[in-house]
């Protein structure tokens, strides 16, 4: 149940910055400076920590999506719904702490 | 005992039909499946490009833009992740807005400002993917944009 609240809170996270990014990105369009200009913002050291709670939703709702497949469509996957969870919830930690490491690294060195 | 005269009764106007109502629920249902497989691979890879290789989120900027969309593997690939992420996005808001609006009043509202900024957002992203011009400054000094 808490995976299901927690997939639909990361969903409704993600589509309101896809919109803003869509936006942000078009800027291309107008011209070079007004682009860099919006993508400097992203290099913002309290936005680059924003950045990482985006990706950890995005990780987030990416794993537990895979995990919403497999129980829909694979035979044993009701059965291991909650060891998937567990999976879920390892398989977030390996791939974000690396991530939080290069991209801070990045972010707050230079 | 009296029997009923059958014959004099009419038959019914029309045959019984089930309503129609098509397969869209079932169809969205897989469209998530489908989309959302396809996405991660999409958005892990647009991630790793984007913020793990090279200066990471420094080296973005119009120059990074133009150098991946002058490859029409990156426009493709965009213009996918695009598509079938708002895609899958606006038909998560939309069973989201279903679930908790009680009113058919604010259903219509927020359904009707929902379709309305999926499509302005996906033909302003798909306008930009096809329309971009790495060299729209006249004094460019990006390599593309030599021997003009």
């Amino acid at each position: 149940m808490w995976s299901w609240v927690a997939h639909r809170i990361t969903g409704v996270l993600i589509f309101f910055f896809l919109l803003v990014h869509v936006i942000d990105t078009a800027m291309v369009r107008v011209s070079p400076d007004a682009y860099n200009a919006a993508v400097e913002t992203y290099k913002n050291p309290v936005v680059g920590i924003m950045e990482v709670g985006l990706v950890a939703a995005v990780l987030f709702h990416a794993l537990n999506g895979i995990r919403v497949v497999l129980i829909d469509f694979w035979s044993e996957g009701p059965r291991y719904q909650r060891q998937m969870t567990y999976g879920v919830i390892g398989l977030f930690v390996v791939l974000l702490v690396p991530f939080v490491w290069r991209h801070l690294s990045l972010v707050f060195g230079g | 005992m009296t029997t009923l005269p059958t014959r004099d009764i009419p038959a019914p106007r029309s045959p019984y039909k089930a309503r129609k109502t098509g397969n869209f629920e079932l169809n969205s249902w897989l469209f998530m499946r489908a989309s959302g497989l396809l996405l991660v691979v999409l958005v892990f890879g647009h991630l790793f490009v984007n913020l793990m290789l090279g200066e990471g989120i420094h080296a973005i900027d119009f120059a990074f833009v133009a150098g991946k969309w002058a490859n029409p593997f990156w426009q493709v690939w965009d213009l996918a992740m695009l598509w079938l992420a708002m895609l899958h996005g606006t038909n998560g808001l939309r069973v989201i807005i279903a679930d908790y609006t009680t009113r058919a009043g604010s259903r219509f509202a927020l359904k009707s400002l929902l379709y309305f900024a999926a499509f302005v957002v996906v033909a302003l992203g798909t306008l930009v993917i096809f329309t971009f011009d790495p060299c729209v400054d006249p004094d460019s000094t990006l390599s593309v944009c030599q021997n003009r």
